[in-house]
């Protein structure tokens, strides 16, 4: 299990209706490739955060696969239309079975 | 580029003339969050008679997309080690049970610490970097293990209390008690180690801007310590960074922590006196 997991979101508090806004997201994880080995020989297992999603009021607005060639600590940074007032829903999801979430309320006005 | 404060003009210029603005320092302007303004020219301190024309910070010398990191703390990824530091702050350790915030409330107290370090402490009749006083409130009045000199867990705590010093002019004392010391540092920086025989001044003084392999040489100042490095991915330790110039150098290294890296720590900031505490900065 991967330890010092913690997301974190950038979204700006309000916008325009229409307007783009720039998201900024990263979660601390050592993203570690499977294709190390220890200094026993041993191969150390793969443990990555292996999707990550970002859905506005149950929209999806990204669906990111990653793969284990992903660095540690993997930051996205997008760029959303918001329509309405609502909340941006943030979840990736961890070979370990882990899933971790954060959500971001913006205001239009 | 949107919210950034390099200009689209610098950063044309740089496209179209990298041969000429390659290596050297650039007129960029560093401001952290969009409200701590570094300084990161300064006028050299009277010691250094003549040696450098102006003291830059290692800021100037590093891509635009580099030094948009550090603009940013959320960008920075350096930030990620702070938050960790930040709980172990909160933390209670050893055996009196307590964490560092029992005796000094908030990380935000300890502004204006990381730009006197290192620094004479009377009563162990010693320079000390933050590291060994961290080290001295862990043994002494939390009962706990000492943190391994530049021990990830240390170099956080570092970058914590720096964090909170950012934007202050690094002031550390080299008269005094501490002259002693920082003579030894002097020693240290101007002579030739390894099969190399390269000294500190070789590349830091009389070649920055150039290019060192593929990497551009900075003057070497310590204001961005602990600095978070893209080839490591992690906050590095001033005494490594010492370690691995030396190694490079092709001689046998100081150890991280040792009486010789202290008195070098101290001199190397003493060249950087007047520049804002920096750290955690980001550099490649």
């Amino acid at each position: 299990m991967a330890e010092g997991v913690r997301p974190r979101v950038k979204v700006p508090r309000s916008a325009s209706a229409g307007d783009a806004i720039t998201i900024k997201t990263l979660i601390s994880h050592p993203m570690e490739s499977g294709q190390r080995k220890d200094s026993d020989g041993n191969t150390i297992p793969r443990s990555i955060i292996n999707r990550f999603t970002c859905e506005f009021n149950g929209e999806s607005v990204v669906d990111v696969k990653m793969e284990p060639a992903i660095s540690t600590n993997p930051y996205f940074e997008f760029e959303a239309t918001v329509p309405e007032a609502g909340e941006f829903k943030f979840t990736w999801y961890d070979d370990d079975g882990s899933v971790y979430e954060e959500t971001k309320a913006i205001e239009v006005g | 580029m949107k919210t950034r404060t390099m200009t689209v003009a610098a950063a044309l210029f740089a496209l179209s003339a990298p041969a000429l603005t390659a290596g050297g320092a650039d007129d960029d302007n560093l401001t952290i969050n969009g409200n701590i303004e570094m300084t990161t020219k300064a006028e050299p301190a009277a010691h250094l008679d003549g040696a450098l024309p102006e003291v830059i910070s290692g800021w100037h010398f590093r891509s635009d997309e580099t030094q948009e990191l550090e603009m940013d703390d959320f960008d920075n990824p350096g930030m990620i080690f702070v938050d960790q530091a930040r709980e172990a702050w909160n933390t209670a350790e050893g055996s009196e049970g307590k964490s560092c915030a029992d005796c000094h409330n908030e990380p935000e107290s300890m502004a204006g610490v990381r730009t006197v370090y290192p620094k004479w402490n009377e009563e162990a009749g010693e320079v000390r970097t933050i590291q060994m006083q961290m080290n001295d409130c862990r043994e002494n009045r939390m009962g706990a293990e000492p943190w391994k000199y530049d021990a990830s867990a240390a170099i956080n705590m570092e970058a914590l209390i720096s964090s909170v010093s950012r934007g202050m002019p690094m002031d550390v004392a080299t008269d005094g008690p501490a002259q002693e010391t920082w003579e030894q540092g002097k020693e240290i920086y101007y002579t030739r180690y390894g099969k190399l025989e390269l000294a500190c001044a070789s590349c830091h003084e009389l070649n920055y801007g150039n290019y060192i392999r593929a990497d551009h040489l900075s003057q070497g100042h310590t204001n961005g310590f602990p600095t978070y490095r893209l080839k490591n991915a992690k906050l590095n330790g001033q005494h490594s960074r010492f370690k691995g110039c030396v190694r490079d150098t092709r001689a046998e290294t100081f150890s991280p922590g040792s009486p010789e890296f202290v008195a070098l720590e101290l001199y190397v900031a003493s060249r950087g006196n007047g520049l804002s505490v920096e750290g955690p900065s980001v550099r490649n």
